[in-house]
C-alpha cells in the first residue's frame, strides 16, 4: 500500500483528515505532558539520590498554587479535546440531505448489502467516489460492528434497531471492511471490501451488474399483497389504515399529538410493533409482524413504500398533520 | 548468601525472627482454614489470586504464541475466542479485582490504622470463601465448555446464541460479587470505627484513603454487575426476554447495567494501587507526600465522578446524541484526579532523598506505564476519535496499560514493599530490582506496538488477521516472552526467601505508618499496646524512633516551605 510501515491507515474519506487531524492534535498535548512527567522523574532520581544513609528529603507538604494550575490547565485542554472531538462527532452523526442509501445486514458471520437498484453484494460493496452514502444497518441476530479504517468510521450492528452511518469516499481504490464487534466463532473473517469506484465507472457497473431477480421493490410490492398489508392500507385512504402515499420522508401525527417523521426506523417500527405509535385517527389494529419477517424482507417492504412517494398524494395532503401515515 | 542492601545497613543492625507471630501461633490446616485472622485471610487470597493470576497468564501466553502468524497456527476460532474469554474473566473477576484490596488491604488496613483485625473477621473469611465458590463455577465452565462470549458477556451473543457454559460462569460471577461486597462492608467500617487513638481521619495514609473509596464502588457498584449476570442466565434458561431483541428485549441496555459497575470497576483495580504508590514514593523518598489533601481527595473524586461515565464504551451502538456529548465531558473530567495524582507523586520526588530500592522501582515503573495508559484514555474519551480507535488494537493496549502497567506495578510493588511485614524477611533486592526493569520493558514491548495495529485498524479479538499487521504482532509476542520471565522470577525468589531471605526486622526501610511499629511478622493480636498516634503522616523530621540523622538532602541552608 504505502511507505514500509506506515503509522495510519490511507486516508480515503471526508473523515479521515478530521480525524487524524484531532488525533495529531491530542498526540502533541499527550506527548508534552509524558515526555515532561517522565523526563523531570528520572532527573529527580538522579540529582535527588540519597547521599548519606540516613539523611532525609527536604519537608514540603504542598503548594496550593500549584495545585490549581495542575488542575486547571489540564481541564482546559481536556475541555478542548472534548470540544473539537464533539464537533467532528456531531457531524459524523448528522447525515446530509442527499445521500446514496445503501442497506447492509449483519448476520453470523457476513455483509449482505443491498444496492439502491436492489443488486446485492456479499461482503463487498462498491461505491461511487464523491458522493455522500448513507448506510442504513440492521443485524438479523447479535450485535456486530461495520468498519473501515480507512475512511475511519465504524458503528454498532444491532438487532432490533436500525443504525446509520454516512461518509464520502475520497478516493478511489480497494479498501478493508471489519466487523470489529465480536460476534462468535468466526467474528475474525466476517471481513470484506469496499471499491471505490469513479462515478462513471460505478453507474456502468451498478447497471451491468444489476439483474431484475433483486429489485427489492418487485419482491416489496410481492410481500405488501402476500402479508395482507393491502387489505388495510389502501392506496385512497379510506381503508382501515392510514395510505402510505408519500408517507416517506413526510411527517406523521400520532395519536398521542406527537409529530415523527416517518424514515427507515419509523417504517420498520411500524411494521414490528405498530403499537408503540399509532397515527392520530386511526384504531390499533394491526398484528406485529415481529419474527415473521427477515431484515432483508423489511427492507424490501421499505423500499417498496418509499416508490409510493410517485404516486398521487393521499386526499388529506402530503402525510403532513391528519390521518396520514400508518396503521 | 546475599549482602544487606545500603537501606537496611543504615543502623547496622541484625535482627532475628520474633519468637512468636501470626504465622507461627497455631499450627495445621484447619488454623488456616477456620481462621479469622485479617493476615492470615490475606495469604489465602494471596494464594489464590496467584493462581488465577497464572490461569489467565496461561492462557493469554497462548493467544500471543498463537498470534504471530496472520493466519494464526495454534487453535481453531473456537477455542481462540474461549482462551481471550477466559484470560479475561480470570483476570478480572478473580485476580484484579481481589488482588490488592483483598489481600493487601486485608493484610495492611488493620495494621496501617492500628487495629487488631477487621470489624467483622468472619465476615471477612466468608468473604474468601464466597471469592473461592464463585471461583469454582467459573472453573467448572472453563473445563466444561469453556466460555466463549467475551468478558463482556454482551447479549444476545451471551443470552442466545452462544454454546459455550455461559450459566455456570455467570453464576460464579453472582456468588464472587458477595466476596466483593462483604469485604467494603468490612473495610469501611473498619475505618470509621476502629482506628487507633490519634488516627484521625487526615492522618490516615493514602493507601487507606484509596480502599475506602474502592470500597465505595465495592458496595455500590458490585450489585449492579451480579444482578445484570443473573438476568443474562435467567434469560439464557427461561426465555425471559429481558435483552433478546426476538423476545422484545433491548440488547443495548445490557450494555448500559454492564458498563454501569464495569467501567467503576476499573477504578477498583487502579485507586488500590494508586494507595500503594502513595505510600512507596514518600517512603522511598524520606519526605512528607506532596499535596496530601489533593491525594486523598482525588480518590473520592475518581470513585464519585467513575460512576457517571459508562456509556462512553457505547459511543457507537447508536445511543443519543447527547448521551455520548455528556458522557465525553464527563469522561474527560474524571482524567483531571488521576492526573493530580500524577503530578503529585512526581513533585514530590523534589529535593527528596532517593532510594533505588525495589519497591520505588515498581512506583517509578507505575508512574510512567499509567502515564501513558491514563493519557491514551483521553484518545478514547475523544468522541471524534472513537469512530475510528473503538474496539481496536488501540483499545487493548490502553487497559492493559491501566490493569496490568498500573493495577498489576502496584500490587507487585506493594508485595515488595510489605514482604518483609508478611514474612518478616528481605527477598534478595539486586534480583527484585532486576526483575522489576525485565518486567518493565517487556510489558512496554509487548503492548506499545498494539497501540500502532489499533490505529492501523486491526479490531480486537481476532483470531486472524491481515498480512500487513503481522511485524507489529511479532513483536508484541516476542515482548509477552520478556514479559513472562518478569512475573516468574519474583514468584520464584519470593518463595525462596521465606526460608532463607535475610530477617527483616520491624522496619527495615525505614518507612513512617503504624504497620511498621509491630514486629515482622506482626503477633496475631498485631499490637501489644495500642499505639497512639502524635505525628502526621510521611512525617521523618519528628520520628526518632526511625532512627535517621536528619541530614536534610540537597545541602541546603534551610529547608524550603511552600513554593520551589
Amino acid at each position: 500500500m504505502q511507505a514500509q510501515f506506515p503509522l495510519i491507515p490511507e486516508q480515503a474519506s471526508n473523515f479521515a483528515p478530521a480525524v487524524d487531524l484531532l488525533m495529531l492534535f491530542i498526540v502533541v498535548i499527550c506527548l508534552f505532558f509524558a515526555v515532561a512527567i517522565t523526563a523531570a522523574v528520572v532527573y529527580f532520581f538522579f540529582k535527588y539520590e540519597r547521599k548519606h544513609q540516613t539523611e532525609i528529603g527536604v519537608p514540603i507538604h504542598g503548594d496550593s498554587r500549584l495545585e490549581t494550575a495542575w488542575i486547571v490547565v489540564p481541564l482546559v485542554l481536556a475541555m478542548a479535546m472534548f470540544a473539537w472531538g464533539a464537533v467532528v462527532y456531531v457531524d459524523y452523526r448528522h447525515s446530509p440531505g442527499d445521500t446514496l442509501d445503501i442497506y447492509v445486514v449483519g448476520k453470523q458471520w457476513m455483509w449482505k448489502v443491498q444496492q439502491p437498484n436492489g443488486l446485492k453484494e456479499i461482503n463487498e460493496i462498491h461505491l461511487p467516489v464523491d458522493r455522500d452514502v448513507r448506510l442504513i444497518m440492521a443485524s438479523e441476530d447479535v450485535i456486530h460492528d461495520f468498519s473501515v479504517p480507512a475512511f475511519r468510521v465504524k458503528m454498532d450492528v444491532v438487532p432490533g434497531h436500525y443504525n446509520t452511518m454516512w461518509f464520502r469516499p475520497t478516493k478511489a481504490g480497494h479498501y478493508r471492511l471489519y466487523c470489529s464487534q465480536y460476534c462468535g466463532t468466526n467474528h475474525a473473517i466476517m471481513t470484506g471490501w469496499i471499491t471505490v469506484m469513479e462515478q462513471g465507472d460505478y453507474a456502468a457497473w451498478l447497471s451491468g451488474a444489476a439483474g431484475a431477480e433483486g429489485n427489492p421493490l418487485v419482491a416489496g410490492e410481492k410481500l405488501f399483497a402476500e402479508k395482507a398489508c393491502i387489505t388495510c392500507h389502501l392506496s385512497d385512504g379510506k381503508g382501515r389504515a392510514p395510505s402510505l402515499n408519500g408517507l416517506y420522508g413526510g411527517k406523521v401525527l400520532l395519536a398521542d399529538g406527537i409529530t415523527v417523521t416517518a424514515d427507515d426506523a419509523y417504517i420498520r417500527e411500524s411494521i414490528l410493533q405498530p403499537n408503540a405509535k399509532i397515527v392520530a385517527g386511526y384504531q390499533p389494529l394491526m398484528p406485529s409482524f415481529q419474527g415473521q419477517l427477515t431484515e432483508e424482507q423489511i427492507i424490501a417492504l421499505t423500499a417498496y413504500i418509499k416508490s409510493l412517494q410517485n404516486e398521487p398524494p393521499p386526499p388529506t395532503g402530503v402525510g403532513t398533520a391528519p390521518p396520514s401515515g400508518k396503521k | 548468601m546475599h549482602t544487606p542492601t545500603s537501606t537496611r545497613a543504615a543502623t547496622g543492625a541484625v535482627y532475628k525472627m520474633p519468637q512468636e507471630h501470626y504465622l507461627n501461633s497455631t499450627y495445621g490446616i484447619r488454623s488456616w482454614l477456620l481462621t479469622t485472622d485479617h493476615k492470615r485471610i490475606a495469604l489465602l487470597y494471596l494464594l489464590s489470586v496467584t493462581f488465577f493470576f497464572f490461569v489467565g497468564g496461561m492462557f493469554a501466553t497462548i493467544i500471543r504464541i498463537h498470534l504471530m502468524t496472520p493466519q494464526g497456527f495454534l487453535v481453531t476460532p473456537e477455542t481462540y475466542n474461549k482462551l481471550f474469554t477466559m484470560h479475561g474473566v480470570a483476570m478480572i473477576f478473580f485476580f484484579l479485582i481481589p488482588s490488592i484490596p483483598a489481600v493487601l488491604g486485608n493484610f495492611a488496613l488493620p495494621l496501617m490504622i492500628g487495629a487488631k483485625d477487621l470489624a467483622f473477621p468472619k465476615i471477612n473469611l466468608l468473604s474468601w470463601y464466597l471469592y473461592i465458590l464463585g471461583g469454582c463455577f467459573v472453573l467448572y465452565s472453563f473445563s466444561t465448555g469453556g466460555l466463549d462470549t467475551g468478558w463482556t458477556f454482551y447479549t444476545p451473543l451471551s443470552s442466545v446464541y452462544s454454546n459455550s457454559a455461559v450459566t455456570p460462569a455467570v453464576l460464579g460471577i453472582f456468588i464472587n460479587g458477595f466476596s466483593s461486597i462483604l469485604t467494603g462492608l468490612n473495610f469501611v467500617v473498619t475505618v470509621h470505627t476502629m482506628r487507633a487513638p490519634g488516627m484521625t481521619w487526615f492522618r490516615l495514609p493514602l493507601f487507606v484513603w484509596a480502599q475506602y473509596a474502592t470500597s465505595i464502588i465495592f458496595i455500590l457498584g458490585t450489585p449492579v454487575i451480579a444482578i445484570t449476570l443473573l438476568l443474562v442466565g435467567l434469560e439464557r434458561m427461561f426465555h425471559l426476554g429481558f435483552f433478546n431483541p426476538a423476545l422484545g428485549g433491548d440488547p443495548i441496555l445490557f450494555q448500559h447495567l454492564f458498563w454501569f459497575y464495569s467501567h467503576p470497576a476499573v477504578y477498583i483495580m487502579i485507586l488500590p494501587a494508586m494507595g500503594v504508590i502513595s505510600e512507596i514514593i514518600p517512603t522511598f523518598a524520606r519526605k512528607p507526600i506532596f499535596g496530601y489533601s489533593f491525594i486523598a481527595g482525588s480518590s473520592i473524586a475518581i470513585a464519585v465522578i467513575g460512576f457517571f461515565v459508562w456509556a462512553h464504551h457505547m459511543f457507537l451502538t447508536g445511543e443519543s446524541v447527547y448521551a455520548a456529548l455528556a458522557f465525553s465531558f464527563l469522561s474527560y473530567l474524571v482524567a483531571i484526579p488521576s492526573a493530580v495524582k500524577v503530578f503529585n507523586w512526581t513533585s514530590t520526588l523534589y529535593q527528596g532523598s532517593i532510594s533505588w530500592d525495589t519497591p520505588m522501582l515498581y512506583g517509578l515503573g507505575f508512574i510512567g506505564l499509567f502515564l501513558i495508559g491514563g493519557l491514551t484514555g483521553l484518545f478514547l474519551a475523544c468522541l471524534g476519535l472513537d469512530i475510528h480507535i473503538h474496539d481496536t488494537y488501540f483499545v487493548v493496549a490502553h487497559f492493559h496499560y491501566i490493569m496490568v502497567g498500573g493495577a498489576v506495578m502496584g500490587y507487585l510493588g506493594g508485595i515488595h514493599f510489605w514482604w518483609p511485614k508478611i514474612s518478616g524477611r528481605l527477598y534478595p533486592e539486586y534480583l527484585a530490582r532486576v526483575s522489576a526493569i525485565i518486567l518493565f520493558t517487556g510489558f512496554n514491548l509487548t503492548f506499545f506496538p498494539q497501540f500502532i495495529l489499533g490505529y492501523l485498524g486491526m479490531p480486537r479479538r481476532y483470531h486472524s488477521y491481515p498480512p500487513e499487521f503481522q511485524v507489529l504482532n511479532v513483536m508484541s509476542t516476542a515482548g509477552a516472552s520478556i514479559l513472562a520471565l518478569g512475573y516468574l522470577l519474583p514468584m520464584m525468589y519470593l518463595v525462596w526467601s521465606l526460608k532463607y531471605g535475610t530477617v527483616a526486622g520491624p522496619n527495615p526501610w525505614p518507612a513512617t505508618g503504624l504497620e511498621w511499629k509491630t514486629d515482622s511478622p506482626p503477633p496475631t493480636e498485631n499490637f501489644l499496646v495500642t499505639p497512639e498516634v502524635t505525628w502526621e503522616p510521611y512525617d521523618f523530621e519528628t520520628r526518632p524512633d526511625l532512627e535517621l540523622d536528619h541530614i536534610v538532602a540537597g545541602k541546603l541552608p534551610a529547608p524550603a516551605h511552600g513554593d520551589d
